[in-house]
C-alpha cells in the first residue's frame, strides 16, 4: 500500500458531480432521427387509410361475396362484372412460375457463393447479381415480350404474344438476386465451427452444404423465399408488358392473363372518372393485394427472427 | 498393444521418467511420421521444420505458448488446412507409411479415418441422435445405425446422460456434455486417430476432468493427439509431449518451432532444453 500514499495529493481536490443540464443539439438530433424512423410507419398508415376508405365505399356498392367469389372480371364493360378471382389467379400463376425459377436458381447461386466460390470469383459474382437486381423492371418487361416469348416459341411451346409463362419466368429471373443474396447471408452467418466439424467428419463439400449449412440457415433461406414471393405478387411492369391485360380464369400459363397489379396500373393511367365504381375497384384490388403482401411479410419477419435466435 | 493404464502424474518420483508402462521405442508403432513439416499462410511461415513420430495408442500432447502453431500443426494431420485457401503445408507427413499429402490421396477419406474435436463444442443444430449419426450417414454406412450411435455415446461416456432424450436438440446440452457429444460424433465412424484441439479450454472447470478421463480411456482403441494450453492437463493425460515455441525473426515475423519432443514424464521432470524448462517450471511456479 506504499504506492497508495505516494500518489495521494497528486490529484486535484474532488469537484462535485454536475447536475443534469439540457443539451439542445442532442434533443434536435434525436427528433430528426426519430422522424426518420417513424416516416415509414407513417407512410404505411397513410397508405392503409387512403386504401381503406374508397375500398370500403366500393364494398357498399359491390358485395364482398360477388367480389371475392366471382369468376368474371369486366369492371369497365356493360354490364360490369366484379369477380376478382381471375386477377388473383393471374397473380398466382405469375408467382408460382417465378418461384419455380428463383427458388432453385437463387438457392443454387447462394450455395455456390457461400460454400464453393473462391474469394476472387465471389468478388465478381456478387456485384454482378446486384446489377441484375438494379435493372429497371420495365426493361425486364420488354425482355419477356421480345426475347423470352419468341424463344419459347422457338423451342416449340405455343404461347400467346402476351403470356403468363414468359412474364413469370422473367419475374423469377429478376428475383434470383434477392433469393441468392438473402440466403447467402444466412449461410455465411452459420458458425464456421459447424462447417469445420462437418468437414472433420469426412463429409464432402456437397454434403456439408446440403446437410449442415442449408438446414442450419433454413429460416433465413425461407425468409428469402417469402420475400421473393411477396415481390412477385407485387410485380407490375413485367406482367403488364409481358403477360398482357386480359383477365382469364385459367391455369394455362401459355395464355394471356392479367394480374391484380397490372389491372391497377392500367386503370390508373386510363381515363376512368374519379369517384366512380370503376375507379374504386382500384382500391378494392389494392387493398386485397396489400393484405396478401402484408401477410407474407409478417411471415417472413417471423422466420428471420427465428433464424437469428438459433445460435444465441 | 495397450499403453499405460494409469495416468502419468507430475511431481511423482522422477524415476518414473523411464515409465515401465510405456512400451520401449522399438516396440512402438508409428501412426504419423512427420519430417520437416511447415505451414505457410500466404507468405507467413507459421511453423517450420517439425520432425516427430506419433505412436499408436498413445496420447500425444502438443503444448506451447499461444501462436506457436499448435492448431496449424494438428490441422495438418486430417488435412483440414486444405480448407483454408491461403494455407500451404510443406515437408512430409506419412500416415501408416503412406504420404498423407500425395496427390492421389483423397482428403475426404483422410478425414473419415482421422476424427477431430474442436476447441469450441460445435454440435450441429440437430437432435443428439442425428449429430452422432451424421458421420455414418455421410459415409453411407448402412444398417446398425442405432447400435453405432449407442456405442459412440458410450465410448464418449455420455450415454447415460442422454439415452432418454436422443431426439432432443443437441444444443440443449451443457457445454461439457456438448463437447463429449462432439467426441462421440467423431468416434461414430470408428476413426483410427482422434485429434483434439484444446478440447477443454471452452469448458467450465469440472467438465475437463471427465474429458481427460475419457482421453485415457480412448487410448485403448484409438491414437489421440491433443493440443493443450494447460500443462497439468498434458502431464495428466499425455504419454508423449511436444513442446513448441515462437521464434521472432527479423521484421517481427513469428514462426513456430518444435523445441523438444519426449515422453511426458521426462519432459516435465528432466527437460533437455532450457526453453522447455523455463516454460514448464514457469507455469508451475
Ligand atoms: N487461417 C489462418 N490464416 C492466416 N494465418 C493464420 C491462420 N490460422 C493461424 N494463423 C497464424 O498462424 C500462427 C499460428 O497460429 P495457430 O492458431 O496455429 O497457433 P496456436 O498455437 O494454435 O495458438 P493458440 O494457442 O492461441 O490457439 C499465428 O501467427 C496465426 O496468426
Ligand atoms: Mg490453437
Amino acid at each position: 500500500m506504499a504506492s497508495h500514499d505516494a500518489t495521494a495529493g497528486a490529484r486535484p481536490a474532488h469537484r462535485r458531480l454536475g447536475a443534469v443540464r439540457p443539451r439542445r443539439g442532442e434533443a434536435a438530433g434525436k427528433a430528426v432521427l426519430a422522424l426518420c424512423a417513424f416516416l415509414s410507419i407513417l407512410t404505411t398508415i397513410g397508405i392503409v387509410v387512403a386504401l381503406l376508405e374508397p375500398a370500403l365505399e366500393f364494398f357498399t356498392e359491390i358485395s364482398p361475396v360477388e367480389f371475392y367469389g366471382g369468376t368474371d372480371w369486366a369492371p369497365l364493360f356493360e354490364p360490369a362484372r366484379f369477380g376478382v378471382l381471375p386477377l388473383i389467379v393471374g397473380t398466382l400463376k405469375i408467382t408460382v412460375i417465378a418461384c419455380l425459377v428463383c427458388v432453385p436458381f437463387g438457392l443454387g447461386a447462394a450455395i455456390y457463393m457461400a460454400e464453393y466460390a473462391r474469394p476472387a470469383i465471389r468478388s465478381v459474382l456478387k456485384p454482378a447479381l446486384e446489377i441484375l437486381a438494379g435493372i429497371p423492371t420495365v426493361v425486364f418487361g420488354y425482355f419477356a415480350l421480345t426475347l423470352v416469348t419468341p424463344l419459347l416459341r422457338d423451342i416449340g411451346i405455343h404461347v400467346d404474344v402476351f403470356n403468363a409463362l414468359s412474364a413469370g419466368i422473367v419475374v423469377g429471373v429478376m428475383l434470383i438476386p434477392t433469393v441468392a443474396s438473402v440466403s447467402e447471408d444466412a449461410m455465411q452467418a452459420v458458425p464456421a465451427g459447424l462447417r469445420q466439424g462437418a468437414f472433420g467428419l469426412g463429409a464432402t463439400k456437397f454434403q456439408v452444404s446440403t446437410r449442415v449449412i442449408v438446414p442450419a440457415a433454413i429460416s433465413g433461406i425461407i425468409a428469402s423465399f417469402v420475400l421473393a414471393i411477396s415481390r412477385a405478387v407485387g410485380e407490375t411492369m413485367i406482367v403488364a408488358i409481358g403477360a398482357g391485360l386480359l383477365p382469364t380464369m385459367t391455369l394455362d400459363p401459355r395464355l394471356q392473363t392479367e394480374t391484380m397489379t397490372a389491372f391497377i396500373a392500367a386503370i390508373g393511367i386510363g381515363d376512368v372518372p374519379t369517384g366512380s365504381v370503376e375507379y374504386k375497384t382500384i382500391f378494392a384490388v389494392g387493398l386485397t393485394l396489400f393484405l396478401i403482401t402484408l401477410a407474407l411479410n409478417l411471415f417472413a419477419i417471423r422466420m428471420v427472427r427465428r433464424f437469428r435466435e438459433v445460435y444465441e | 498393444m495397450d499403453a499405460t493404464a494409469a495416468p502419468i502424474r507430475i511431481g511423482a518420483d522422477p524415476g518414473m521418467a523411464a515409465s515401465p508402462a510405456l512400451p520401449p521405442p522399438e516396440a512402438r508403432e508409428i501412426v504419423f511420421g512427420v519430417r520437416g513439416a511447415s505451414v505457410h499462410y500466404g507468405t507467413h511461415l507459421a511453423l517450420r521444420d517439425v520432425d516427430l513420430d506419433v505412436y499408436r495408442n498413445f496420447v500425444t500432447a502438443f503444448i506451447g505458448p499461444s501462436g506457436c502453431g499448435k492448431s496449424s500443426f494438428i490441422r495438418c494431420f486430417n488435412r483440414l488446412n486444405d480448407l483454408i485457401p491461403t494455407a500451404r503445408v510443406g515437408g512430409q507427413i506419412t500416415y501408416h507409411g503412406e504420404d498423407l499429402y500425395a496427390p492421389a490421396v483423397d482428403a475426404v477419406e483422410v478425414r473419415q479415418r482421422i476424427g477431430m474435436v474442436f476447441q469450441k463444442p460445435n454440435p450441429f443444430p440437430k437432435s443428439i441422435y442425428d449429430n452422432i449419426a451424421f458421420g455414418p450417414r455421410v459415409l453411407g454406412m448402412k444398417g446398425g445405425l442405432d447400435e453405432r450411435v449407442e456405442q459412440a455415446l458410450q465410448r464418449a461416456a455420455i450415454w447415460d446422460e442422454v439415452k432418454d432424450r436422443l431426439k432432443t436438440p443437441a444444443l440443449s446440452l451443457s457445454g461439457g456434455q456438448q463437447q463429449r457429444l462432439c467426441i462421440a460424433r467423431a468416434l461414430a465412424t470408428d476413426p483410427d486417430v482422434l485429434l483434439m484441439d484444446e478440447p477443454c479450454s471452452a469448458l467450465d472447470p469440472i467438465a475437463p476432468a471427465k474429458i481427460e478421463e475419457l482421453m485415457l480411456e480412448l487410448r485403448r482403441d484409438f491414437t489421440v493427439i491433443v493440443v493443450t494450453h494447460n500443462m497439468q492437463q498434458a502431464a495428466r493425460v499425455a504419454d508423449m509431449t511436444a513442446f513448441f515455441t515462437v521464434e521472432v525473426g527479423d521484421e517481427g515475423r513469428r514462426t513456430g518451432i518444435l523445441i523438444e519432443y519426449d515422453e511426458t514424464a521426462r519432459m516435465f521432470t528432466n527437460p533437455q532444453d532450457s526453453r522447455t524448462e523455463a516454460y514448464v517450471t514457469g507455469r508451475f511456479g
